[in-house]
């Protein structure tokens, strides 16, 4: 029989960690979320001689004490779960603070396999590290790698293997803190080891951490009900800081003097070198060219999602038609064959007609990413997005919401303050994404005829303002205080892999499918159901639910101006924004009327004053993101109550600016 | 009294004190921003903030809100 065993992946950022664990798994991946929390988790499986081995792949990591959510969840994971074996990945090109987290993962007591990666780049700068030597010291496996050509993979299923297989006897490296602080842990250990509740963890572990102030271990220590050890720490530190230093400082210290003691040992220093990587810099992060070249990658990679994702979202919009008419003529019972063909066949094509888009956009953001240049674009954009009470890195999700809010919230992951990331998820939908622009053509087209252009530039505007204020707004109610302090590593550029890109699209697609696509389908149902009953398959929709409902809610829209057409349209706009025009369509008995249709238009003047015209294209703009988005929003969240608050305040905030448009535009004298 | 902030592109600096307290100032402790510590400022970004330091072999960029923060001498 095969044993079973667990082993996680832990590192820094960009250190190749991906590239890692789709060498070790291969296919067998699953991606998923760790319990309670928006942080990727993602399993995999393989075997090597008699051993199945599951593989974690933690969140990327610069330190084991919890300043994120992701390295709460690595640690977390690493201390309670006690896997088999860490694999701890390690830029050997940026060694010296790669090796931090190694000694803390060493101190947490993990038995530590170090996968030595990048080992060319490290060549490359004319570094040269004696890998033996680092083993030796370590007092762990040390595997030298280039993970990207494929190189040290057998190597280092060999070292987990062998690091597994011995597992029990434990033998662990320590740092020295010094004579008089070594005192202190070792007191404490003493008494760690004679609470119950703490059985589980290293001592000498729980000793330095108690030491270092650490709030969680604080805690565990507390749950354990050991409260005499929380107040001896105490007492020791306030020692140590009037003695040595402040407690934190003071380790933070010592565990980067003893790695320079290491490096000091294995590690021969290249010169520094004139890299590509630098060059690049020069221009990519230049004072002048800096902004111009990021707003013109910006509008590559929306030229490129958008011509390429077109004909795939025709394709599915045709091919979920010719399935509709397809099950319509072979279903002979009314009402089954309106649930089948306009609830679930179209529940269905609107989830898969984002696909296209998603994939695209998430394959280019990879790409962006792995290359380093994410971070590059918001060093650029930083101090703008500072000034609204953002960060540099809510930029490119912001831009991103002009394509379409769906991929540009789930890419606000790259965001770690989870503030930070609230506000930017709560305001991108004030992007006015691509299916409100079939509204806006519509409307202007009917009411603003020769300067449709500036009306139509006019909404992009107000929803990049709205956006600006929304977020200064957010930030004065309910998070309170500056945007996280920004602490981003600049990473080499490096050509990024078009598979790595892939598979990130891939998990990124699926995982819209799974989460979001639940909440869209189901939606859509609901929809169909209020605008099919209680008159059943085939009556007019003005007997439906959804009129009712527009009957029932046109007087709150009375005042804006608007019938109870406007109201429907409207509920129908929640499903996707653009289906408002088909839904006026359907009203005036215009079929298949697109936004340039001139009957429709013609109609719609006939309802409309350009004055509630406009109002009600902002209130298209503002109001209840589509259907996608929500789901999406909860999706990223996590929470019920922030998805329904974004669904309010928007509803609040487009009824307001529709208001202040009708109201203005009465005053100055326009009817 | 030198702080990062006044240091420029290109130049050298020895960290004296490390101002940044806090969670984050233990963040960027633990990025390799210590006492003791020599960095050099790579660049200014174009809107003149945030700044990139090189520290420890590797470059990380952080506001001029935290590297007023931390006193510094020029080395040569």
């Amino acid at each position: 029989m095969k044993s079973k065993v667990k082993i996680a992946l832990a590192g820094n950022p960009n250190v190749g960690k991906t590239v890692i664990f789709n060498g070790l798994t291969g296919s067998r991946q699953h991606v998923g979320n760790w319990p309670g929390v928006t942080v990727e988790k993602k399993l995999g499986k393989y075997t090597h001689h008699d051993m199945n081995i599951e593989v974690v792949d933690l969140p990327g990591t610069y330190s084991l004490s919890p300043y994120s959510i992701d390295e709460k969840v690595a640690r977390d994971y690493i201390v309670e779960e006690k896997p088999d074996a860490v694999v701890n990945i390690v830029d050997a090109s940026n060694i010296e603070r790669n090796l931090y987290l190694t000694v803390q993962l060493l101190e947490a007591g993990a038995n530590v396999v170090v996968a030595l990666n990048m080992m060319d780049e490290a060549e490359a700068k004319g570094m040269k590290i004696d890998t033996e030597k680092l083993s030796e010291i370590l007092k762990a496996p040390v595997v030298p790698m280039v993970a990207v050509k494929g190189i040290g993979f057998k190597d280092l299923k060999d070292a987990i293997y062998e690091e597994v297989k011995k597992h029990k006897e434990h033998r662990h490296m320590s740092i020295g803190y010094g004579r008089e602080v070594e005192k202190a842990i070792v007191s404490l250990e003493g008494d760690v080891g004679k609470c119950p509740g703490l059985k589980k963890y290293r001592k000498r572990w729980v000793a330095i951490k108690l030491l270092e102030n650490d709030k969680e271990v604080i805690q565990k220590v507390r749950d354990g009900g050991c409260m005499d050890i929380i107040k001896k720490a105490e007492s020791i530190r306030e020692d140590i800081s009037k003695k040595l230093d402040d407690p934190e400082t003071y380790f933070a210290d010592k565990r980067y003097e003893f790695v320079d003691d290491i490096l000091g040992v294995v590690l021969i220093k290249g010169k520094k070198v004139w890299t590509f990587s630098d060059m690049l810099d020069k221009v990519l992060t230049h004072k002048i060219f800096g902004i111009p070249v990021f707003l013109a990658m910006m509008w590559a990679t929306f030229q490129f999602t958008f011509s390429v994702a077109t004909p795939f979202m025709d394709a599915i919009d045709v091919f979920f038609g010719w399935l509709g008419n397809v099950a319509s003529s072979n279903i002979s019972n009314p009402a089954l064959q309106s649930l089948v063909t306009d609830g679930i066949i179209g529940g269905v094509g609107s989830v898969l007609i984002f696909l296209p888009n998603i994939f695209l956009l998430f394959f280019v953001l990879s790409l962006m990413e792995d290359s380093g240049y994410l971070s590059r674009a918001a060093f650029v954009m930083d101090k703008a997005m500072y000034k609204i009470g953002l960060s540099g890195k809510s930029f490119v999700p912001m831009l991103l919401g002009f394509g379409c809010n769906v991929p540009a919230i789930m890419a606000t992951r790259t965001i770690e303050d989870r503030k930070d990331r609230l506000i930017t998820i709560l305001v991108n939908p004030l992007m006015s994404c691509s299916a409100r622009l079939p509204v806006y053509i519509l409307f202007a087209g009917a009411f603003f005829i020769g300067i449709e252009g500036s009306v139509i530039f006019s909404m992009y505007l107000l929803g990049i303002v709205l956006a600006i204020l929304m977020s200064l707004l957010l930030r004065k109610l309910f998070f309170r205080g500056k945007p996280s302090p920004l602490i981003m590593e600049m990473p080499p550029y490096r050509m990024p892999t078009v598979k790595s890109s892939a598979i990130h699209m891939w998990e990124k697609g699926s995982m819209f499918l799974k989460k979001a696509g639940t909440i869209i389908f189901l939606g859509v149902v609901i929809i169909w159901f209020l605008s099919t009953y209680p008159g059943g398959a085939g009556s007019d929709i003005e007997n439906s639910y959804v009129a009712m409902l527009g009957h029932w809610v046109q007087p709150i829209f009375a005042p804006l101006g608007w019938d109870w057409k406007a109201a429907v349209a409207l509920v129908f706009g929640f499903v996707a924004k653009e289906i408002v025009v088909g839904a006026y369509g359907t009203f005036y008995g215009i079929g298949d009327a697109d936004e340039e249709n001139q009957i429709l238009r013609g109609a719609l003047q006939g309802a409309f004053t350009p004055v509630s015209a406009y109002a009600y294209m902002a209130f298209a703009l503002i109001y209840v993101p589509c259907l996608a988005t929500i789901g999406v929003i909860k999706q990223e969240t996590g929470s019920w109550k922030w998805t329904l608050f974004a669904v309010a305040y928007m509803m609040g905030l487009a009824y307001l600016v529709a208001a202040v448009i009708t109201a203005a535009g009465h005053l100055l004298g326009f009817a | 009294m030198t702080r990062l902030t006044d240091v420029k592109p290109g130049k050298k600096a020895r960290i004296i004190h490390m101002g940044v307290k806090g969670p984050a100032g233990r963040r960027y402790m633990e990025m390799g921003v210590v006492r003791g510590e020599t960095i050099k400022v790579v660049r200014v970004a174009p809107l003149g903030d945030p700044i990139e330091i090189e520290v420890k072999g590797y470059n990380l960029s952080l506001r001029k809100d935290e590297a007023g923060l931390i006193i510094v001498e020029v080395v040569k």
